[in-house]
């Protein structure tokens, strides 16, 4: 039973990662950008979230706030930092982005104060669930709910809906997808708005999970994301959410198993480390 | 006198590890986002050997050799993965490296490892330091010019033609990466026994970052850019203390505002005004 439970657990941490590694992903299959500012992203909406669910009582607008900033700021970033430099090493971007990152993060300790801010009242956070013995709170249950939600509904959207094919078209060939009368410039800003806004709802519901959002909250789960990325075979959707959920279980055991010998943070990437080694290009293959 | 010398100790240390870090990303092409570890491998290894009454000069031989067999290994690992998958293991090496020492009560945890034996003033390390750099910068120019950079030079271009026309380039590879990483370990062990006390945190991600950015600011694969950069970003934190709550930030925007403008640091800017390049 014991072992069920660290499963679960691992799980609902593996949806969490989901939420974060998609839009990483979506961004590198379109741009072979390694997008580590989307932290940024996730803790810009942890904190309108928190802010407007403290201000109005009321989680659903917290979350509508939280996705809309959340999606803009991220094709601002775009805009702003990455446009430029595309035709660059790919380092560039990737520093650019860890500047971005580092910035911000103080950015949010100058605005917001560098202890953490908590949600003056979280239903979720103490309210349990219980099946088959193995307990759950609320939140607990939205982020896989969540999850499950958001990542069907952008596979429908990839696969039924014009913007979707455009979208593929465009990660597949630009220049092609150009020729034949896709905006490559709207698929761009489309990618980064539903990469950020996913990042945004996964913020909201970090912070209600840990009833704390605090500045560096983005950083080590954008570090783990890239982790989960790279598992998954960069660009490789389906890659990404297997990816996510074997690292929320392997961390879930990790921590029992490996606790005297390394800490959390570390076993994703010693997991990482070790399934490269066997496996060069990832979980399931490169996409490219 | 002693502010000036420990500024002028750390900006050598940082010439250090910019130019080891150089040799790897600059010259051979591998992008590494974990070289705070290497510096802490030979920091740790070097406070070990001094702690249990090792002579000096050989605590510091055994800092380069522990962080150079290291970069040996995880040059394997880059003969097995490119690019950006690269990039992501050398960041993971990074935390499983700070994830491994905060764990072992041998290795201190989180306290790390204080009263780390001294043998020399302020004066004796500034000189270490700014004689390793000097080394190190003719090194890096003497490698630049050899067979060997033409090699690195290739391998970081294409690597698949590269080893088309016979160049080694596993070879090459673990060789950029002993290079670099071992004078890592010896701008650690230099650090830990002038601080006489290490800890983690000293060797975590932002500080591979920090020594990414003296070498992209300075502009990449240019050893006198490098210095530059690394002398600079040493400096400028201390000039600006009065900013000392916006560091971070002014940092990032720094780091964002350089690849923004001049992705090629320094040595892009010298070249564009004089038209030469900066060796």
């Amino acid at each position: 039973m014991y072992y069920v439970e660290l499963l679960v657990i691992g799980l609902v941490w593996g949806c969490t990662y989901a939420l974060m590694a998609l839009g990483l992903t979506l961004v590198y299959g379109l741009l072979r950008i390694l997008h580590v500012a989307q932290a940024t992203v996730f803790t810009l909406g942890a904190y309108i979230g928190l802010l407007v669910a403290n201000r109005t009582d009321s989680l659903p607008l917290a979350f509508v706030a939280a996705t809309l900033s959340a999606g803009l700021l991220g094709p601002l970033i775009y805009r702003l930092v990455y446009e430029p430099i595309l035709d660059k090493p790919p380092f560039v971007a990737l520093v650019a982005s860890i500047g971005v990152l580092i910035g911000m993060e103080d950015g949010f300790r100058l605005i917001f104060g560098p202890y953490g801010l908590s949600f003056d009242d979280n239903p979720w956070f103490t309210a349990t669930w219980s099946l088959g013995g193995i307990t759950l709170n609320l939140v607990q249950i939205w982020m896989v709910a969540a999850a499950v939600v958001l990542l069907s509904a952008f596979a429908l959207f990839a696969a039924r809906t014009r913007a979707g094919v455009a979208w593929r078209a465009t990660v597949s060939d630009p220049v092609i997808a150009q020729n034949f009368g896709v905006s490559v410039m709207r698929v761009r800003y489309l990618n980064f708005f539903i990469a950020s806004a996913l990042a945004g709802i996964g913020g909201v519901l970090v912070g209600l999970l840990n009833n704390l959002v605090e500045p560096a909250m983005g950083s080590v789960i954008s570090y783990k994301g890239l982790a989960i990325i790279v598992l998954g075979g960069l660009g490789n959707v389906p890659g990404t959410l297997v990816a996510s959920l074997a690292l929320g279980v392997v961390e879930s055991f990790g921590s029992v198993f490996l606790d005297k010998v390394l800490d959390r943070d570390a076993m994703a990437f010693l997991f990482l480390i070790v399934v490269l080694m066997v496996r060069p290009k990832g979980l399931l293959g490169g996409a490219h | 006198m002693d502010y000036y010398l420990s500024v002028a100790t750390f900006a050598a240390l940082n010439v250090v590890l910019a130019l080891g870090l150089n040799m790897i990303s600059g010259f051979c092409g591998q992008v590494s986002l974990g070289h705070a570890a290497f510096y802490g491998l030979g920091a740790y290894a070097a406070a070990l050997c001094s702690v249990a009454g090792m002579p000096f000069v050989l605590s510091v031989l055994v800092g380069v050799v522990v962080a150079g067999a290291f970069g040996v290994v995880v040059g394997f690992a880059a003969l097995r993965v490119r690019d950006d998958f690269l990039a992501i293991v050398t960041m993971g090496v990074g935390f499983l490296f700070l994830g491994v020492v905060r764990k072992q009560a041998w290795l201190g945890a989180e306290m790390g490892i204080a009263r780390i034996p001294s043998p020399m003033g302020k004066g004796g390390y500034a000189l270490m330091a700014i004689g390793a750099a000097i080394a190190l910068v003719l090194l890096s120019l003497h490698v630049r010019r050899s067979w060997m950079g033409r090699a690195f030079d290739a391998v970081a271009q294409d690597e698949d033609a590269a080893r088309t026309i016979g160049v080694d380039v596993a070879g090459y590879k673990t060789v950029a990466f002993l290079l670099g990483t071992a004078s890592a370990g010896l701008a650690g062990a230099i650090y830990a026994h002038m601080t006489q006390l290490i800890v983690p945190d000293a060797f975590n991600f932002i500080q591979s970052i920090t020594i990414l950015a003296m070498v992209v600011v300075g502009g990449i694969g240019s050893t006198l850019g490098v210095v530059l950069g690394a002398v600079l970003l040493t400096v400028m934190p201390e000039l600006f203390r009065f900013i000392n709550d916006y560091k971070l930030l002014v940092y990032g925007a720094l780091l964002l505002l350089v690849m923004r403008f001049s992705p090629e640091g320094f040595a892009g800017l010298y070249r564009r005004v004089t038209g030469r390049r900066l060796a």
